[in-house]
């Protein structure tokens, strides 16, 4: 093997070692992530509803949401809020109990980081709390990623390995990603138990 | 020509008179032989079967049966038996529906139904609608419902699935609580509301949802809210008005709580200035829980009211050294003015979730060679306790089913005494714990019978392990702080039903059974005891040997109360609510995802089956002999 192989073989190497980093990133500079205008957002909002009379019409997706959910440090953020903030004293690790569960494929308002932050920030009309002015909306983001983490949504390497402490859970790693609710009749797939 | 006009007059007040007699006559036969007869006792002679403990209800308190089940637990012993025996153990192989009503809510029902004269009263679980159901009509179709309408965020605090446990009937009246803290009162015949009385917020937690009992002009209810940190009462409301007379606190200072002069707890343990403050860390006593959502008793003759206090919060022992009272105990109060006469608390300083709410059965009965008048508690520790229902003296403390958290209960101090190596500890699993958090028993009422001095008692065969970590009290969210998990305890098996002897505190025979047994238990003049299973059989034994005579499978789990009345055609009926749910059945009810064994609070794992064996539901099943 030549050296010149070495070498850009160290260089490939290096660059897969590099692009592994950005689940890790954090910005430092500017407005807290997420901070601006989640009001802005909620006017414009996500759609709960699947149903638009005619021919629907595309909503562009919300740019943070991405920088949060394929981000280890948010989602891990999420994951101390849920405990913190007694999320799962209501959804347990994910199962359920009070408030539905949160690993399964069935999302009463929406499983995208848009609807998850929504009823977190609104409340959902059957014993959601509204978190508005309780956590910030950054919070509200982290969060948002994590809840989706427990259905294995975000990719792999930002779940975290580990479960929650005690539990007699999995970690979000060693499960299988749910599928998501689609948005058209074509994408339904039925199950049996 | 005067004289003519008076004797004119005088034969026509004379008339006058006679029609009024002849039609005033004529009504008073009518309502007679067509109108609503005041009911009548028509309790057949109780010989109790040779071999019988000698234990017998009061008949202050358990009056001759007069075919009605005017409050959920039938009197105010809570016996739940029924003296009829129309229906008995030779031909209950013949018993068959003879109507059914949809609730047309499919969540936890665990409400008893009510009858009073030719009428069926249900509550059913939020939105808390109330039905009456003409009995006299083929069908029984409904007379007119009720709906209370709810706050929808009220389901977001109710810690377990939300249930409510019934309602209870005086004086014309149908008293009833509903999840979002009201305590209303109908008029039976229309329906009509005559009070509404708002008592807690949803914002901080608490909910509604046990049954009202009705005494002496009172309607005492209680509050929920264990897991969510709320401050736990019982407030007695005046049955005409629906005003406070008056709230006894759980925690905090002696005057919130009201303990005064006349407070003389029996053990010393429990006597003190105060302690509702002291005997917990710095304020923490304005979450601590002990809430009221079981069952309440009352001894006319005493007039003392009797009710058992829930667990403190959080659950996290670690987070509130000290005793915690006046939680997981049991209070007698004074009707009158709701003074506490005497406290026990059976587990100080809680560490499982051992909430102590069960019913008292009052029964009198031989305790070493003298008859005494006691209470029998099948506790959620484990423990069945037999109190002097005078005085608070426990008078034996015997475990009826499989226990590791406790070494026993010393009769002395009246402690119970914790197993060291089962005490939770941040940061720690603890494996083995037994019973469970939702205890050897949970809310499900047992019932006595005068024919065999037994109580039945419904209840679960489960274990836990527990891990605590720090629980941060939010206002109107969850404040638990343990991540648990539960399992079958030894045999396998995850429920029983126990026949108790309570005089010689012993097991007399017990069926077990695959799924917890979350539903109550009813006896019957006709020597049998009904209840129901997780996968929706409703089952009538012996009460004798526990053998099983007759089953009819119902379309959902049952964890209901079982009731059997007289009709208005005099023949006997057995009515139970079907419909899967409560903390246990949250599983099916509310769609959980077992690959979290910690869902509902630590039943994930252990029903995992559940939805394959049964499906959400709510539907009236009654039932009677070919006639």
């Amino acid at each position: 093997m030549s050296s010149r192989c070495r070498t850009s073989l160290l260089v490939l190497a290096a660059l897969a070692l590099l692009a592994g980093c950005d689940r890790e990133e954090r910005r430092s500079r500017g407005n807290p992530l997420g901070e601006a205008a989640l009001g802005e957002a909620a006017l414009g909002g996500p759609r709960v509803s699947t149903l638009q009379p005619g021919v629907p019409i595309a909503s562009p997706p919300d740019a943070r949401a991405a920088d949060f959910e394929e981000n280890a440090y948010a989602v891990s953020q999420g994951q101390q809020l849920f405990r913190q903030m007694n999320c799962s004293g209501c959804h347990a690790h994910g199962g359920g109990g009070m408030g539905p569960a949160l690993m399964d494929d069935r999302w009463r308002y929406g499983g995208t980081m848009e609807q998850i932050v929504a009823s977190i920030d609104q409340g959902r009309p059957n014993g959601m709390p509204s978190w508005r002015g309780k956590l910030t909306p950054q919070q509200m983001w982290q969060l948002a990623a994590y809840v989706r983490s427990l259905s294995a949504q975000p990719r792999q390497d930002v779940l975290s390995g580990r479960a929650e402490s005690e539990s007699a859970t999995e970690p979000p790693t060693l499960r299988s990603r749910e599928p998501m609710v689609p948005s058209s009749a074509a994408g339904v797939k039925g199950t049996t138990q | 020509m005067s004289s003519e006009r008076s004797w004119r007059v005088s034969h026509a007040v004379l008339a006058v008179v006679a029609i009024a007699i002849v039609a005033i006559g004529l009504i008073f036969l009518f309502t007679r032989l067509w109108g609503p007869r005041p009911p009548h006792t028509t309790e057949p002679p109780l010989r109790a079967y040779s071999g019988s403990t000698g234990a017998i209800a009061p008949r202050s308190a358990a009056p001759a049966d007069d075919g009605q089940w005017t409050m959920a637990a039938k009197n105010y012993a809570s016996t739940r038996f029924a003296a009829a025996n129309e229906i008995n153990t030779g031909n209950v192989g013949k018993l068959q529906v003879a109507f059914t009503f949809s609730t047309g809510i499919a969540k936890g029902q665990e409400a008893a139904p009510l009858v009073v004269g030719g009428t069926m009263y249900i509550v059913t679980p939020f939105p808390n609608i109330v039905y009456a159901l003409d009995l006299t009509r083929p069908g029984a179709p409904a007379k007119w419902s009720y709906r209370p309408k709810p706050l929808s965020a009220a389901q977001g605090v109710a810690c377990c699935d939300v249930v409510n446990r019934g309602a209870a009937y005086a004086d014309g009246r149908i008293f009833f609580n509903t999840l979002d803290n009201r305590t209303i009162a109908l008029d039976a015949n229309t329906g009509k509301e005559i009070w509404d009385t708002q008592l807690g917020s949803i914002e901080q937690g608490a909910t509604m949802t046990m049954a009202p009992l009705v005494a002496d002009g009172k309607v005492l209810v209680g509050n929920s809210g264990g897991e969510m940190g709320v401050r736990g009462w019982l407030v007695a409301l005046d049955a005409g008005s629906g005003k406070v007379a008056w709230k006894a606190y759980t925690t905090g200072p002696d005057k919130d709580v009201l303990i005064g002069a006349g407070y003389h707890p029996f053990y010393a343990m429990d006597r003190g200035h105060d302690l509702g403050v002291s005997s917990w860390p710095p304020e923490a006593w304005k979450q601590g829980g002990g809430n009221v959502w079981g069952w309440i008793s009352y001894d006319p003759e005493r007039r003392l009211v009797y009710y058992g206090t829930g667990n403190p919060g959080p659950w996290n022992s670690e987070q509130r050294p000290g005793d915690n009272k006046f939680t997981t105990g049991v209070f007698a109060r004074d009707i009158d003015t709701g003074a506490a006469r005497w406290f026990y608390q059976t587990t100080p300083h809680d560490l499982w979730d051992h909430d102590d709410i069960n019913e008292q059965i009052l029964l009198d009965m031989p305790v070493a060679g003298r008859m005494r008048q006691v209470m029998v508690r099948p506790g959620r520790n484990g423990y069945v306790y037999v109190i002097d229902r005078g005085t608070g003296q426990v008078l034996s403390a015997t475990p009826y089913g499989y226990v590791t958290a406790y070494k026993g209960v010393d009769l002395k101090t009246g402690r119970i005494i914790s197993n060291p190596a089962m005490e939770p500890k941040e940061g720690r699993v603890i494996r083995g714990i037994c019973p469970a958090a939702p205890g050897m028993k949970d809310w499900n009422p047992s019932a006595f019978s005068p024919l065999t001095g037994l109580v039945y008692i419904p209840h679960n065969n489960l274990c836990m392990d527990w891990g605590s970590f720090e629980a941060n009290y939010i206002a109107g969210t969850p404040y638990v702080g343990a991540d648990v998990k539960y399992y079958a305890g030894p045999g396998g098996n995850r429920g029983a039903v126990t026949a108790w002897d309570p005089v010689h505190a012993r097991p007399v025979w017990e069926i077990k059974e695959d799924l917890p047994v979350w539903s109550g238990a009813l006896t019957t003049g006709g020597g049998l005891m009904f209840y129901g299973t997780m996968d929706g059989w409703f089952k009538a034994v012996d009460q004798r040997s526990g053998k099983l005579l007759w089953q009819f499978k119902t379309g959902s789990g049952i964890i209901g109360q079982p009731i059997s009345y007289r009709g208005p055609d005099e023949h006997q009926y057995v009515a139970i609510l079907s419909g899967v749910g409560g903390w246990s059945g949250a599983v099916v009810s509310n769609d959980l995802d077992t690959r979290d064994a910690t869902a509902a609070v630590g039943w994930g794992g252990v029903m995992a089956d559940l939805p394959k064996k049964t499906t959400a539901g709510g539907t009236l099943y009654v039932f009677a002999l070919p006639h």
